[in-house]
């Protein structure tokens, strides 16, 4: 838990543009308010860019940097090694952030050469699950069968062809001390998560679901609904990682059906047509039973 | 036959140009303002048989693009400022290895992340020497949608035949304004389609720097086997370092373009028979010029209007003659001044004058028309 001082410090503020119920901004202020104001931000072009730094105003409080789409990462290892070198390192906490897209697909080898270095920063994928800021466009992290403007449903096709991209695993993978899986629907989870990453000396990822409105088509009241849905369906698996070892995961209170959680989402509003799509929303359940099986959710 | 008018964007030109041509393969990134070509492809090609690929980066989508032009596809990619600058090794690749391809860019301001949502024209110049290295490039500057859709038909046509790389230049005006279009029927335009070699594979060199005739590009899959390489190659395509390959090699880069440019070269002309003060516009400002010439021929002031449709190779044999007969050139341009250093190289006798906007406002009849007034008064 944090104490009342650490809450509300006022590091993401209020005033930004993000649409009504977005959850990645929620997220941001959590998360912030655990980071606090010894933190230096590398951020990828995206949603969170443009609704925190209209012109001529920001929403951070501290040294923040808009890089470009694919290599916050880059730059992140850029500053965290100037820091070093310049002995102010101590203290400080290097933030390198970006979307699904920015992260998993354009920026994944900045990623990758980051992790590989260990360098001591934390970089966290806000994942809406395609590229809300351009007009929602597939991503890798697109889950199956969900409708994109590049992806969409029709005679041809149920939408996006392919599951999500397991980014947290390929995260793993590079032996990192930290990896993490969060969601905007559990906020303490989130917190407490962001604590220890702050905590741990080297790479450290954190992934976190953070629903769209305009992008996933819901009414905005959804958006803490369907981050718990996503969790508690085993869609959206939470766990801690160090190394390449789980160390603690969210276990499911009440499996819910996957039909729950994709009902109340426009994108996926062509699976609810026919009985073909009815053979589609099966597969995304095995998605969801095989997560609650690999990651021991229930 | 009824004419099939539609009312359409320009970027949704660009994608209907594509499919009348003939494409059957995109890859892309999302990337504004030039995401809605990928959008309405991604639902056309799987109908008419092509490919739609959205890759994970904007490299990777002109390599996917290029790997398709081997295999024999028609194939387009589209982005916009930093998705082309990243694009440039590939644009590189493409000049070298000879691989036809068709790269849109809707331009946006910039450097950098710049003006995401703002039109600009400051890509002109990178557009020929974005890629390292020496080679020619063809661009084409659509002033409407409608030129859209049959500058991208041409686009395809003159990459398969020159095989080479053509850009196509809009911005955000044109790709996301709405205009009539009239929609050709395929058999009403000329298609050049990709064609086998005439010679068996056994006597087959991809390249041939010599006679002066493009070969054709065998597609793969078809028996013709030959290699492929950014490096300097030989006419089989393996790489020399060899001088004389090496010269003719490059040389031919910049021939089979420049000796063929009354082929690839396209233009319109407004009003530059009697004309005493020329502008030289191309693209959404040639719009703004047309009706400030129109304003001036009013108030009594021979302006005349000649608008590049080809950009590069640029037209200097038309500057050169206009110039000989018109002697203050007017260049309005939605960046610093680039084009305007064409003009002023090709009409050497002439007093050039810029007329630069780069506050992501198009250009208006009224700043253009103030200038050639203020030109026609000094």
């Amino acid at each position: 838990m944090l104490t009342k001082e650490e809450t509300h410090n006022g590091i993401f503020t209020m005033g930004h543009t993000a649409c009504s119920g977005c959850a990645q901004s929620m997220s941001v202020k959590l998360i912030m308010e655990v980071l606090g104001k010894n933190t230096i931000a590398a951020t990828s072009t995206g949603c969170l860019e443009v609704f925190s730094t209209r012109y001529p105003e920001s929403s951070w409080r501290i040294p923040w940097i808009h890089s470009l789409f694919e290599n916050s990462a880059a730059v992140a290892s850029g500053i965290e090694a100037a820091l070093k070198i310049t002995g102010k390192k101590d203290g400080i906490t290097v933030l390198g952030q970006g979307g699904d897209g920015g992260t998993a697909d354009i920026g994944i080898q900045a990623l990758s050469g980051m992790f590989e270095r260990n360098q001591d920063i934390l970089y966290i994928c806000y994942d809406n699950g395609a590229y809300m800021n351009t007009g929602y466009q597939r991503s890798g992290l697109t889950p199956l069968n969900a409708y994109t403007t590049t992806s969409p449903s029709g005679k041809e096709s149920f939408g996006n062809s392919r599951p999500k991209k397991y980014m947290p695993e390929i995260a793993m993978a590079h032996r990192i001390p930290y990896t993490a899986v969060a969601s905007a629907g559990y906020p303490l989870d989130l917190q407490k998560k962001v604590k220890k990453a702050k905590s741990i000396k080297g790479a450290k990822y954190l992934q976190v679901d953070v629903p769209c409105v305009p992008g996933w088509k819901y009414e905005p009241r959804y958006s803490v609904k369907l981050a718990k849905l996503a969790v508690q369906t085993g869609l959206y698996p939470l766990f801690e990682a160090e190394y390449d070892k789980i160390i603690s995961v969210k276990k499911i209170s009440r499996k819910v059906p996957v039909e729950e959680y994709l009902k109340l989402q426009g994108r996926f509003k062509h699976l609810f047509k026919d009985e073909a799509g009815k053979a589609e929303i099966e597969k995304i359940q095995n998605i969801a039973d095989e997560n609650i099986a690999r990651y021991a959710l229930i | 036959m009824a004419k099939n008018i539609k009312l359409m964007q320009g970027n949704e030109a660009i994608a209907e140009g594509a499919i009348i041509a003939g494409c059957n393969f995109f890859a892309g990134y999302p990337i504004t303002p030039s995401s809605e070509i990928a959008e309405l492809l991604s639902s056309k090609l799987p109908k008419t048989g092509g490919v739609f690929l959205q890759m994970e980066d904007e490299i990777s989508a002109l390599g996917a693009v290029l790997g398709a032009a081997l295999g024999g596809a028609k194939a387009i990619t589209a982005s916009s400022g930093p998705g082309i600058s990243l694009k440039q090794e590939h644009i590189g690749y493409a000049s070298m290895s000879e691989i036809p391809c068709v790269i849109v860019n809707v331009m946006r301001g910039g450097p950098s992340t710049g003006l995401p949502t703002l039109p600009a024209q400051s890509d002109i110049m990178q557009a020929k020497w974005g890629t390292h290295g020496d080679h020619a490039i063809i661009a084409i500057v659509p002033s409407s949608v409608n030129e859209s859709l049959y500058e991208t038909i041409r686009a395809f046509n003159l990459s398969i035949k020159y095989r080479t790389p053509v850009l196509i230049l809009t911005d955000e005006i044109i790709g996301h304004m709405r205009e009539k279009v009239v929609v050709p029927d395929k058999s009403d335009v000329d298609i050049i389609d990709v064609k086998l070699p005439d010679v068996p594979p056994e006597e087959y060199n991809p390249y041939n720097y010599t006679s002066g005739a493009v070969t054709p590009l065998a597609p793969m899959g078809e028996g013709y086997r030959y290699h492929v390489t950014g490096l300097i190659h030989g006419e089989t395509g393996f790489p020399s370092q060899k001088t004389e390959t090496i010269k003719n090699a490059q040389n031919w880069l910049i021939d089979k373009i420049y000796k063929n440019i009354e082929d690839i070269e396209k233009f319109d002309e407004f009003q530059t028979e009697d004309a005493d003060i020329l502008v030289v516009a191309y693209g959404s400002t040639s719009r703004s010029t047309r009706q400030a010439v129109m304003m001036a021929r009013t108030a009594g002031i021979k302006a005349g209007m000649f608008r590049p449709i080809t950009i590069w190779p640029f037209p200097e044999k038309q500057i050169s003659n206009l110039s000989k007969r018109i002697k203050k050139i007017l260049v309005p341009e939605m960046n610093m001044g680039q084009i305007i250093l064409e003009i002023q190289r090709n009409a050497c006798e002439s007093q050039v004058y810029g007329l630069n906007v780069v506050t992501g406002e198009p250009i208006t009849p009224d700043q253009i028309y103030a200038k050639i007034k203020e030109i026609a008064e000094s």
